[in-house]
Parts: structure tokens; C-alpha cells; sequence
């Protein structure tokens, strides 16, 4: 039913190259997606690795000889030392936005919605295969302009923009004079609008492309994380691109919606910010979510666990995630009663939350498990997802945060939720479906010690640091008093270990790719019930051009 | 169906003790730094899991929150959801298992665990809103604060009003005091140098020490107006629970009060450029015939240097 038919090859597909740079198949736009995520992974995860090496011990060691190295410095000079200070927060900035915009999103929304939304649903292809084409063409130039803004004037004597990932003005204003946060301002547009552009896309897909028999109800529960995740994107996104254009007149063109001198106040901007800062972080988890949820039915050889709970779960927690922006503000100056809702609203997220996690585990409860690697990172992730949700729940509490907001216990929290929770479900989706997707198996064994490895070091970095947040350990520090000395350390020999992890993964795909042992349709046996493992592994060009039957 | 019914309730029961189980083990456990010995305070210790140590009711009572009742819960959860992880993979892996069950609903344990967070979270939620109050409301004499009480407030301590109203302006990258009832006395404290602490303040701790710390009187009340004049700083002191930060064009109301006399540091908590981590908060809390006399002469003269020659502990 499901295999392309002869007369098909009548319109022919374009090869080559422009296979890819003319692409409308939603195939080869994942892939490409995918390839792109990794590729921006690995400079994002790079950029990391100079931070943990930097504040290994205390002391300036190695920013200012790199900016030196870089930026052509005088070795050791004063100069030398100021550039290096700016290019550690240029570092930590460029890393939290690669990783958010060009990591999390093209892999969990780009690469695998792309790839199996249509397939889930029983769709030929996206609604908008043009679109889908751009939509994946505007992250290259948006990356490169961000890459980019690291080689122009920022503050005076300082290359970059060394604003934070959150770009608060003044800082993000008058702080960072060089044209560097303007190339970083329309790199976030550009890959706003390519999310943007994506989100629609998804959404009218799975409105208007389920196979017949496919109520919104029996869709399984990836397609239903993206539902979800397609309108937060398309509902906050805007909200981030007008206050991003706002500091954009701010800086250029005279106008003063941040700035008091002229009526203006920061304040606003971080409301704005975060009004799209707070449902980006469940775009970023949602999808992860859904991967999980197939893997481990599909490895307890077990339907999931309340599957309608798990649906209304994901659409309560998109929902709350749009009323609970300015906890992110606790310590700005908001006022008491505004600080109490907050607090509540935000503990509100824990119950659907909750949900989701014991949901999972009696998915597991009376199945028949076994722990091939996609599994390995299912559990992982739950764990590591609980671990950085019980610390949410602790900072939920305004007279908690006060003592933690902006130390390394947010840092600690975030990086396990997402760091370690939606990197996680990404990696738990590229060993379930990379033989779906390529036709050939990897190595269990290399993908079992790719986990292992990589769930030690993971928590060996972020675990020490809520110990430093709560003996009071700033953020975005390149140096810190001796006594934060020992936990760095650890934390940085974490990354050593992480490295040698993805080192291992890299490999694996290497030695997947030589040795192209045949995965089959459905490598995973008969815990595997959507659509997509119904096709021939890799699936034709076109799929589904008789559309499936949904009982 | 009934059958089903008590096995969910008898799993209930046995959570149930284990769950007790846990939080008799995890509470006194979860000791955090404060006991050990006569601990450093004001600034961080190496190798440390907790806060600093508490010198304010505030501290207290976010202390209480934390250690006392945050962290065993987030503990329990954790131990909690951990230990089914491995009940499940023990217990339901193919091998021991091999035909797996196909139920998909269990209305009663999905009221539960639906119910039983929200009652947790209520738990939580009642000092939560207390200890909050308490950071935001600046003592008028009367109010009762928690302190380590953080469920009763009857039990709670009186906190004297507000004496001191001091303005803390952040710059870049150094924080600038004005103590208004001194009419308007005001001086710049700067980080010093690895060479300047050698010089002029021997064993002070490394991108903590400043040259003028803030002055402030042993059990008294002390109002901080926090502000900025470039970019957003951030006023915080650990060992006093105050985190506020300085924006510019807002000014923002912050208090503390320090029954113990010390340096307590603290360091600039929001991103303001390339010295965001060489800006630190530091204050002096001296006895209150101290810091008449300190107070006095900055006020006569003006000059921070001449005012600070006054105190013991500077010379």
C-alpha cells in the first residue's frame, strides 16, 4: 500500500545538489535539518568547552590569550585581558543561543517533526513542501549572521555580543554600541521566521493531512507534542521579534522603548522577552516528550499509558506556559502581588508534569522491557527530566529564588532540563529512528556506551553546580573566588567526560555508515505500532501515495 | 476489576510507608553547612552544598524553607521516581516478564497522582507565600517575620523599622553608596586588586575585597534603594537573603538586618558587561557605637577614608 509506484518516476526528482538546495521533500528537509543541528551542536557545545576549561580553576587563564589569538591582541597586554573578559560573556551568549535557536529546535522540530509527523499521520508530505524548503534555507544565513556578529565591534574594545542569550537592554542597547548584537538581532529574526514559517506549516499538516480514520483523538502522541509545540512558536515567536525590532529602532534609530531617559523602561523588555522565554523553553522539551512517550511503549511492548491524559497533559502545560513569564523576574522589582501569582502559577505546571513522568513509568509497569539504546535514553531522560523539575519546583517559590536567581543552580536547572532532558530525548529519537530513517543499523554496543559515558559526564558538569548556586555562585562569570574552587573542578572534568562522549557518538555514525548492517522495516519488534514502521526502511521518495486506513 | 482495585490500593499502602520511610531519613540528613563547627560566614566555603550561613531573618527563613522543607520533598520525589525506575526495570524487564500486560487506564491512580501533587504543592505553597511577604514587606516595628518558623507566625520575631535608608547605585563595574540621613554622604567602593589586598587588607578574599565597604550598625534595620546609572547591576548579599536588582530609571526597595557583627560579601547578580564578575558587594557590620562615630565624621567631613579610620576593626 505504501511503496512508490512505477508511473511516479515520471516527474523526476532533482539530483545532486539540487536534491537538497531545491528540496520539497520533507525527507531530505529533516535530513538536512538534522545534519545542520549536529553541525551547530558541535560549535555550540565547543563554545562550552572554552567556558569549562576557562573556570576549571580560579584566575583568568585562558580567554585573554585566545582573544589575542583571534582578535590579534597584544599578547598578555591589558587589552589583551579586557577583550578576553568581553569574549567569555560573548561566548556564553553565543552558546545559549546556538543551542536554543540552532541545536534543540531544527533537531526536535526541524529534523524529526519534519521527518515523521508525515509519516505518523499518514501523510505523503507536509502541507507546504515550498515553504518547508525555506523555512529550513533561512537557519543557514541566521546562523552565519550570528557566527558573524562574533567578529565585529561590540562594546568599545570588545569583539561580539557579550549581551546574554536573554539580550537585556541597557546592556543589549547603549552597552554593546558595535554593529555585533545588530547581526545577532537579525539572526534571531531570520530564525524566527523560519520557525515561524514552520510552525504554520506543521500546524495546517496536521489539521488537514491525517489519514483518513485518524481522529485528532488516535494520532499518536509526537504528532500531537508538535501540534502543541507548532502554536506556542507561532503565538510567542512574534512577541520576541517585536521586542527584538524594538532594541533594533532603540539602537539605531533613536527611539527609547527601554531606555528611561525617554519614557521608556528595561523592565518591559525582559516582559516581552520572556513572554516568548517561558514557552520556548517547552518548545524546546514538548517534542522531546513525545518521542519518549513512543519509545517506551514501544520497548515495554505496552501501549502508552493514558493516552488521553498524556494529550491533555501536553496541552495544559502549553497553555500555564504562556501565564508564567515573569518568574524569570522575581528579583526585578515586580511587586509583591504580582510575585504571588507568579509563584502560583508556576507551581501549577508541576501536576500536568507529574502526570506525564508517572504516566511514562506505568507505561513501563507490567510490560515486557527490553533496554536496547533508544530505551537507555528514554529512562535516561526521565530521570534527568525529574531531577531538573523538582529544582524548577524550588525556584518556582519567589522566597526561595531570591537566594538562587541568577546562580549556578539555575544554570544546574535548566542544563537538566534541557541540556540533559531535551538533548537526551534527542538522542533517544536519533537511535530509534536513525534506522528508519537510513535504512542501516548503528552499533548497540557503540550506542550504549555513547549513553553511559555521556549520562556520567552530564552529571558530573551539572550536577556540582547546584552546590555552587546555593553557597551563592553567580552566573556568567569568568572568575570566582577560591572558594567556588573545588565544585568547578569537578564540573569541568564533567565536560572532559562529555567530550569523550561525543567523540563516541561521532564515531558510531561513522562506523553505522561503513558498515550499513540492514536495519529492516521495523527493527524493533512488534512494540512499534505507528504508521512510520509500517514502510520500507529507508521509505520511498514519496510514501503513502494510497493513503492508509486508520481503524 | 476488584481484584485489580485492591492491588492498587495495597501498592498504595506500601508507598505509603516507604514514602514515610524516606522523609524520617531524609529530614535530619539534609543538614546544610550551618552545623559544622563555627563556619566562615559572609562568603562562600570550599566544597560546600548549602548556603552561607544565615545572619538575618529573612535568611533564616528561607533557609528553613529550603533545607527544612524544599529540599527533603524534591529529595523524596526524586528517590521516589528513581526507585520505581528500577522497580519497573527489575521487575517487568523481558526476561522476567516476557508476556507484558496491555492495560492503558487506572482511573484511581490517576486521581491519585494528579491529587497528591496538588496536595504537596499546597504544603509548599503556604510558607512559600509567608517567607515571600516577609522579603517584600520593609519593617514598620510591629510585623511579626517568620524567621526559622516559616509555618507559624506566631512564633515569629519582631523586626525594629527602618533607621538607615541607604541608596546603592550599580555602575560599570563598581557599586556607589549614599546614606541619605547623612545628608547625602556618599562614596565609590571598588574591588581591589590582588596587589592592593596585599597591601592594605591582608586575607581578604580574593574578588571580594573592596576598598570602602558599606557601613552598617549590628541589629539594626538598614533600607536599601537599589539603583542603576548605565545598565542593570544586581544587589545581592547572601548571607542576608537580599537579591534585588538595579535598574536604571527604577528604584527598588530592598531591607536587612544583621545580628551579627562581620564582612558579609556578595557579588554583582545580573550580566552588566565585560567586569560583571569584578564588581562585589561587601559590608561592614560594626557595633552601633561604631558606626555613630563613623557615621558622625563621614557626615562632618564627607570623606569616607577619615570616616573609616574611626572603626577598630580598620586599624
Amino acid at each position: 500500500m505504501a511503496t512508490a509506484t512505477a508511473d511516479h518516476d515520471a516527474h523526476a526528482n532533482p539530483t545532486g545538489w539540487k536534491r537538497y538546495v531545491y528540496s520539497t521533500n520533507h525527507k531530505d528537509i529533516g535530513t538536512m535539518y538534522l545534519i545542520f543541528a549536529i553541525v551547530a551542536g558541535i560549535i555550540g557545545g565547543a563554545l562550552s568547552g572554552f567556558m569549562r576549561w576557562e573556570l576549571a580553576e580560579p584566575g583568568i587563564q585562558i580567554f585573554p590569550g585566545l582573544a589575542s589569538m583571534v582578535y590579534g591582541h597584544e599578547w598578555q597586554s591589558a587589552a589583551a585581558i579586557d577583550a578576553g573578559k568581553h569574549m567569555y560573556n560573548v561566548f556564553t551568549t553565543a552558546h545559549g543561543l546556538i543551542m536554543v535557536f540552532f541545536v534543540v529546535m531544527p533537531a526536535l522540530i526541524g529534523g524529526y517533526s519534519n521527518w515523521f509527523v508525515p509519516l505518523m499521520i499518514g501523510a505523503p508530505d507536509m502541507a507546504f513542501p515550498r515553504m518547508n524548503n525555506i523555512s529550513f534555507w533561512l537557519l543557514p544565513p541566521a546562523f552565519i549572521l550570528l557566527l558573524m556578529s562574533m567578529f565585529f565591534e561590540g562594546p568599545p574594545g570588545g569583539m561580539g555580543t557579550g549581551g546574554g542569550w536573554t539580550v537585556y537592554p541597557p546592556l543589549s542597547t547603549t552597552g554593546q554600541p558595535g554593529p555585533a548584537m545588530d547581526f545577532a538581532i537579525l539572526s534571531l529574526h531570520i530564525a524566527g521566521a523560519s520557525s515561524i514559517l514552520g510552525a504554520i506549516n506543521f500546524i495546517t499538516t496536521i489539521f488537514n493531512m491525517r489519514a483518513p480514520g485518524m481522529t485528532l483523538h488516535k494520532m499518536p502522541l509526537f504528532p500531537w507534542a508538535i501540534l502543541v509545540t507548532a502554536f506556542l512558536l507561532l503565538l510567542s515567536l512574534p512577541v520576541l521579534a517585536g521586542a527584538i525590532t524594538m532594541l533594533l529602532t532603540d539602537r539605531n534609530f533613536g527611539t527609547t522603548f527601554f531606555t528611561p531617559d525617554g519614557g521608556g523602561d528595561p523592565i518591559l523588555f525582559q516582559h516581552l522577552f520572556w513572554f516568548f522565554g517561558h514557552p520556548e523553553v517547552y518548545i524546546m522539551i514538548l517534542p522531546g516528550f513525545g518521542v519518549v512517550s513512543h519509545i517506551v511503549a514501544t520497548f515495554s511492548k505496552k501501549p502508552v499509558f493514558g493516552y488521553l491524559a498524556m494529550v491533555y497533559a501536553m496541552v495544559a502545560i502549553g497553555f500555564v506556559g504562556f501565564i508564567v513569564w515573569a518568574h524569570h523576574m522575581y528579583t526585578t522589582g515586580i511587586s509583591l502581588d504580582t510575585q504571588r501569582y507568579f509563584v502560583f502559577a508556576t507551581m501549577v505546571i508541576a501536576v500536568p508534569t507529574g502526570v506525564k513522568i508517572f504516566s511514562w513509568i506505568a507505561t513501563m509497569w507490567g510490560g515486557s522491557l527490553s533496554f536496547r539504546p533508544p530505551m537507555q535514553w528514554a529512562i535516561g531522560f526521565i530521570f534527568l527530566f525529574t531531577v531538573g523539575g523538582v529544582t524548577g519546583v524550588v525556584l518556582a517559590n519567589a522566597g526561595a529564588d531570591r537566594s538562587l536567581h541568577d546562580t549556578y543552580y539555575v544554570v544546574a536547572h535548566f542544563h537538566y532540563v534541557l541540556s540533559l532532558g531535551a538533548v537526551f530525548s534527542i538522542f533517544a529519537a536519533w537511535y530509534y529512528w536513525y534506522p528508519k530513517m537510513f535504512g542501516h543499523m548503528y552499533s548497540e554496543t557503540l550506542a550504549t556506551v555513547h549513553f553511559w559515558v555521556m549520562f556520567v559526564g552530564v552529571n558530573l558538569i551539572f550536577f556540582p553546580q547546584h552546590f555552587l548556586g546555593l553557597n551563592g555562585m553567580p552566573r556568567r562569570y569568568i572568575d570566582y573566588p577560591e572558594a567556588f574552587a573545588w565544585w568547578n573542578q569537578v564540573s569541568s572534568w564533567g565536560y572532559a567526560v562529555t567530550l569523550v562522549a561525543v567523540l563516541v557518538f561521532l564515531y558510531t555514525i561513522v562506523d553505522a555508515i561503513m558498515k550499513k548492517r540492514p536495519a529492516g522495516d521495523n527493527p524493533w519488534g512488534e512494540g512499534a505500532t505507528t504508521l512510520e514502521w509500517t514502510l520500507p526502511s529507508p521509505p520511498p521518495f514519496h510514501q503513502f501515495e494510497t493513503l492508509p486506513k486508520i481503524k | 476489576m476488584s481484584q485489580r482495585e485492591t492491588d492498587v490500593s495495597k501498592l498504595l499502602a506500601r508507598l505509603a510507608i516507604v514514602i514515610s520511610a524516606f522523609i524520617a531519613w531524609a529530614v535530619p540528613t539534609t543538614a546544610f553547612a550551618q552545623e559544622t563547627g563555627d563556619p566562615v560566614t559572609g562568603q562562600p566555603t570550599d566544597g560546600a552544598i548549602g548556603f552561607q550561613p544565615s545572619v538575618t531573618t529573612i535568611m533564616d527563613s528561607t533557609a528553613a524553607f529550603h533545607n527544612g522543607l524544599l529540599m527533603p520533598i524534591i529529595t523524596v520525589i526524586t528517590i521516589f521516581v528513581t526507585a520505581l525506575l528500577i522497580w519497573v526495570m527489575v521487575r517487568y524487564n523481558s526476561k522476567a516478564n516476557p508476556t507484558p500486560a496491555r492495560f492503558t487506564h487506572n482511573t484511581l491512580i490517576e486521581i491519585v497522582w494528579t491529587v497528591v501533587p496538588i496536595l504537596i504543592l499546597i504544603v509548599i505553597a503556604i510558607p512559600s507565600f509567608g517567607v515571600l511577604t516577609d522579603q517584600m514587606t520593609t519593617p514598620d516595628g510591629e510585623r511579626k517575620y517568620l524567621g526559622s518558623s516559616i509555618f507559624s507566625r506566631e512564633n515569629g520575631e519582631q523586626v525594629p523599622a527602618a533607621e538607615i535608608t541607604v541608596t546603592a547605585t550599580g555602575y560599570q563595574w563598581y557599586w556607589g553608596y549614599e546614606y541619605n540621613d547623612l545628608d547625602g554622604a556618599s562614596f565609590d567602593s571598588i574591588m581591589l586588586s590582588d596587589e592592593e589586598i596585599a597591601a592594605t587588607k591582608p586575607g581578604q578574599p580574593r574578588l571580594l575585597a573592596v576598598d570602602n565597604e558599606l557601613v552598617v550598625p549590628v541589629n539594626t534595620t538598614v533600607r536599601v534603594l537599589v539603583t542603576a546609572a548605565d545598565v542593570i547591576h544586581a544587589f545581592a548579599v547572601p548571607a542576608f537573603g537580599v537579591k534585588t536588582d538595579a535598574v536604571p530609571g527604577r528604584i527598588n526597595e530592598t531591607w536587612f538586618n544583621a545580628r551579627k557583627e562581620g564582612l558579609y560579601y556578595g557579588q554583582c547578580s545580573e550580566l552588566c558587561g565585560k567586569d560583571h564578575a569584578f564588581m562585589p558587594l561587601a559590608v561592614r557590620v560594626v557595633s552601633k557605637e561604631e558606626y555613630a562615630a563613623w557615621a558622625e565624621k563621614l557626615k562632618a567631613e564627607d570623606d569616607v577614608e577619615a570616616a573609616n579610620m574611626t572603626l577598630a576593626s580598620l586599624n
